[in-house]
């Protein structure tokens, strides 16, 4: 056992959950799914005894236990209150599960869907309100048994004091437990006791899914509540003139029709306070329907805008003056501007060695660009949002990645102190990073204000794509070095995009090379940019591991064998400090898809292979597809995953993050594009926009895990950019044609 | 307006709208039953799947007026408490990630074996082609529906 303190702000931390979590904001169950999940449980204990905010034990031995973060399909409503059952020593079966809101004083500062952090930044907390559940249940055992605390064992949710053969369930001491000080330290198992951590558990919330249960935030519907739609301006660059709210106001159902200005020009706004159209006309109404129709009668007219400076924050910094560029962007010219960049001014963000050097010395320079168009996230359920406002309080209600933050937006913007403001959490419909930007959160706040009443934010479709906070189009040139003797000396990267640059400096192959050079450049848009499943990686990986196995095959190596040699250099002798990465647990993962996936061996199926392999978001994956063409259309046999994750803690729905990961990752490469023609977005729907589907994914998905004992890291993102690469790779060894541009699509058609 | 008698799931349920709202929203602004997802309203996702006389249907293309007395089957009609078989397979290969499709593919999967009890795996990927799913969740529905088929 390893101990921990829970003195310093921990024992603060705990206690005052307890203190708090007695209030209204627990006791409130939104939605009645947000409360237990429906499995299959013995009966409702009569009472239940909070031992910290993370979980009652209830008279009959049951425990609830509290899932801080929200829950966008990364699983984290099962694998959370696994980290803290494992801890407390109780039958997973016993385990009822709920929803926390948001409450960050009870819960921590990173209750936020995003990054991939869930279970990093929870694996010490969660495990440690567990055992200190734990500790006072054995205490309270103690006391009534008369008995040194010592003497005592748990084990699924009984204490036992063998000596004097004495035996019972939790529940029986919970009450006495719950009135106990907290210890001053409480034991963590070690990894080999773990009965519930490692060993796969079942979505908690399984049942309500294949049920239909209400669980999602267009699922709400509460008395009195009206359904609010947004009228946005159809392009980027463009903005409100005029609207005409006689042309809808009488139809059927309809209760007013008003503008909103979602932020004030004179407020800074937060990082997540991303809008392209701040200002935009709200039709409410009884029904969705009848809204629907509205929106599509409004006579509306637009302008178009002028160049815009608007205070924003970046993540936790400063507000600095941001400018927006007026005009009608093309996705015509970002493609030219993604290949010729030449006279933009370039940065320099890492320099080691000398690379001018080995660039004028070289005997032969391969030099390829890589590109990708902006991105929708497309979720399944479109935003939403629910909101009821009145003078003394706001109830906000919904799917939102990052609750504290539009909370924070909501209360600037409505002048409310945060302490009036309700954030309850839905199970999102998918999020990606859409829903990190909770702009939608403050028009539903807004839109309540206005109409004192309780509403429904509801985007259609078409507003969730053309509305969107997109990936960025990026560019990534690769330039390699190689001498006359057939060795590679330097490589070369100038990573830009509209408007941002996907390089990340001090990621492999930095570090592994004597000279390397990295460089960044920017185009300023009004197309307003947000973080996308796995933000720059998901582009870096495709580019960086495409570029490595052309200069693999330049260099007449195996692809998989030049990737092991340059991190065998960057773990023996690394180049430079700041490498972002661990060249031994890279390597891992490639050895271990290597040995899965028989790299080398001669295959019978007539099927060619690639592999790719990136790290991020703390986790470490590695891919071999393997594919043979139909045609120009590539057909994929299967995919193998190898994953370094840590300590994988719920190892079913590991999986199924590296499955869906990778489907998510081919459907990129291959399919998905957002184009503009005058700053109107080209695709709204899903007949334009191509999403990958059932027969375009892998036959086949076989991920493994590299053992080990390091503390878990992320799920969410790193199983979705390498395979990207290691299926254009894949497809060069098929067809011969190195693919450059995504999605894949064009160039495997042209 | 105007009054309509819908069949759904074995009980006739009085509703008061305009004649072209599709089920989809009758279903979920009306009548309570929101397990039909609206994804995006052009029939190109899947997500509001339902039966019309044992048929997988898109709800958000089907307008109340043209219903009569047809039998509309929801998910939450498909079984009391999630015992249909399907079901139960989806649940037996946790299938969902965020779960905001599945209902959709579970009434698509539903509608496919009863028509075909033993797909192959090209019938499967084709006959569930028209469910986006946005997770990625393709290669577990593929299991799931196979257990169903073989169960």
């Amino acid at each position: 056992m390893s101990t921990f303190k829970t003195k310093n702000s921990r024992r603060e931390f705990i206690r005052n959950v307890s203190l708090a979590s007695g209030g209204m904001i627990l006791s409130f169950n939104w939605l009645a799914s947000c409360s237990s999940s429906e499995r299959e449980l013995k009966a409702l204990p009569k009472n239940w005894f909070e031992l910290n905010g993370y979980l009652k034990i209830g008279d009959n031995g049951l425990a609830t236990v509290m899932s801080p973060n929200p829950e966008i399909g990364q699983n984290v409503k099962t694998s959370m209150p696994m980290l803290v059952a494992e801890e407390l020593d109780i039958d997973w079966n016993n385990v009822l599960v709920e929803q926390a809101p948001l409450n960050v004083g009870l819960f921590g500062n990173w209750q936020i869907a995003g990054g991939s952090r869930s279970i990093g930044n929870s694996w010490v907390p969660l495990r440690q309100a567990g055992a200190t559940a734990r500790k006072m249940l054995l205490m309270a055992a103690a006391s009534a048994w008369s008995v040194p605390v010592n003497e005592l064992t748990t084990s699924d949710g009984i204490i036992t004091h063998k000596l004097s053969g004495k035996s019972d369930h939790y529940g029986v001491f919970a009450e006495q437990a719950s009135h106990l000080e907290v210890p001053e330290e409480v034991e963590l198992k070690e990894l080999a006791d773990y009965k519930i951590i490692g060993h796969s558990k079942k979505n908690v919330e399984g049942k309500n899914i294949v049920t239909g249960k209400p669980l999602f935030g267009l699922d709400i519907y509460k008395e009195g509540m009206l359904t609010a739609m947004i009228v946005h301006p159809p392009a980027f660059g463009k903005v409100l003139k005029s609207f005409d709210a006689s042309s809808v106001i009488n139809m059927p159902g309809i209760k007013d029709v008003f503008t909103i200005n979602t932020f004030n020009d004179e407020e800074a706004r937060g990082w997540s306070d991303v809008t392209a159209f701040n200002e935009q006309v709200v039709i409410v109404g009884e029904s969705t329907w009848q809204v629907i129709k509205a929106k599509k009668a409004l006579k509306v007219e637009w302008k178009n805008m002028s160049k815009t400076i608007i205070k924003q924050a970046g993540w936790g910094g400063n507000a600095t003056d941001v400018s927006i560029p007026s005009g009608l962007e093309n996705t015509i010219d970002h493609n030219k501007n993604l290949i010729d960049y030449s006279s933009l001014p370039l940065q320099t963000a890492r320099k080691n060695g000398n690379p001018e050097k080995a660039f004028k010395e070289a005997a032969k320079v391969l030099e390829r660009t890589y590109t990708a168009p902006f991105r929708a996230h497309n979720t399944m359920e479109p935003m939403n949002f629910f909101a009821d406002v009145t003078e003394e309080r706001v109830i906000l209600s919904g799917p939102v990645q990052t609750p504290e933050a539009a909370e924070g937006s909501v209360a600037t913007r409505l002048k409310m102190p945060r302490e009036k403001i309700e954030v309850h959490l839905s199970r999102m419909g998918g999020g990606f990073g859409r829903r990190l930007y909770g702009s939608f959160v403050v028009e539903s706040a807004l839109i309540s204000q206005h109409m004192k009443a309780p509403i429904k934010l509801v985007y259609t479709r078409e507003d969730d794509m053309t509305y969107g906070t997109y990936r960025p189009a990026y560019s990534l040139k690769y330039r390699a070095a190689i001498d006359k003797d057939n060795n590679l000396t330097a490589i070369h990267v100038i990573g830009g995009g509209i408007p941002e640059s996907p390089l990340h400096e001090n990621r492999f192959p930095a570090g592994a090379l004597d000279n390397y050079l990295a460089e960044k450049w920017v185009i300023p848009s009004n197309i307003t940019i947000g973080a996308y499943r796995a933000p720059r990686s998901n582009f870096n990986a495709s580019a960086e591991q495409s570029f490595l196995d052309e200069l693999a095959e330049t260099l007449g190596k195996d692809p998989l064998e030049f990737r092991l040699e340059l991190l065998k250099r960057a773990q023996e002798n690394p180049v430079g400090e700041r490498n972002d990465y661990d060249a031994k647990r890279y390597a891992g993962v490639l050895e271990l898809v290597k040995k899965n996936a028989k790299w080398g061996a001669q295959d019978k199926k007539n099927l060619k292979r690639g592999v790719a392999a990136y790290y991020c978001h703390q986790s470490y994956v590695a891919n071999v597809v393997d594919v043979r063409m139909d045609g120009n259309k590539p057909v994929i046999d299967q995919v193998f995953a190898a994953v370094d994750c840590g300590i994988v803690v719920n190892p079913d729905a590991a999986i199924n993050l590296a499955e869906g990961g990778t489907v998510d990752g081919i459907g990129t490469a291959m399919y998905g594009e957002l184009s503009f023609v005058d700053g109107v977005p080209q695709q709204d729907n899903f007949d334009k926009y191509r999403q990958i589907r059932h027969h375009e994914a892998p036959n086949k998905i076989y991920v493994d895990f590299v053992k080990s004992d390091i503390a878990p890291t992320g799920m969410g993102e790193p199983p979705y950019p390498p395979v990207q690469a290691a299926l254009a790779n894949a497809i060069y060894s098929a067809s011969g044609k190195r693919l450059y541009h995504q999605p894949f699509i064009h160039e495997l058609n042209s | 307006m105007a009054h309509f008698t819908l069949n759904v799931n074995g009980a006739s349920h009085q509703v008061d709208v305009e004649p072209d709202t599709p089920i989809l929203w009758v279903l979920r602004d009306h009548l309570n039953l929101v397990g039909t997802k609206y994804g995006c309203g052009i029939a190109q996702c899947g997500a509001c799947t339902i039966h019309l006389n044992g048929m997988a249907t898109r709800a958000c293309q089907l307008q109340v007026s043209m219903v009569g007395n047809s039998e509309i089957t929801t998910i939450e009609g498909l079984s009391e408490n999630g015992e249909h078989p399907v079901q139960q397979a989806w649940l037996e290969e946790d299938v969902p990630q965020c779960g905001y499709c599945q209902t959709g593919q579970i009434m698509s999967a539903v509608s496919l074996l009863k028509n075909n009890p033993h797909p192959s795996d090209e019938q499967i990927e084709m006959g569930m082609s028209g469910n986006l799913c946005r997770c990625g969740t393709y290669t577990r529905i593929k299991k799931a529906i196979k257990r169903a088929s073989n169960n």
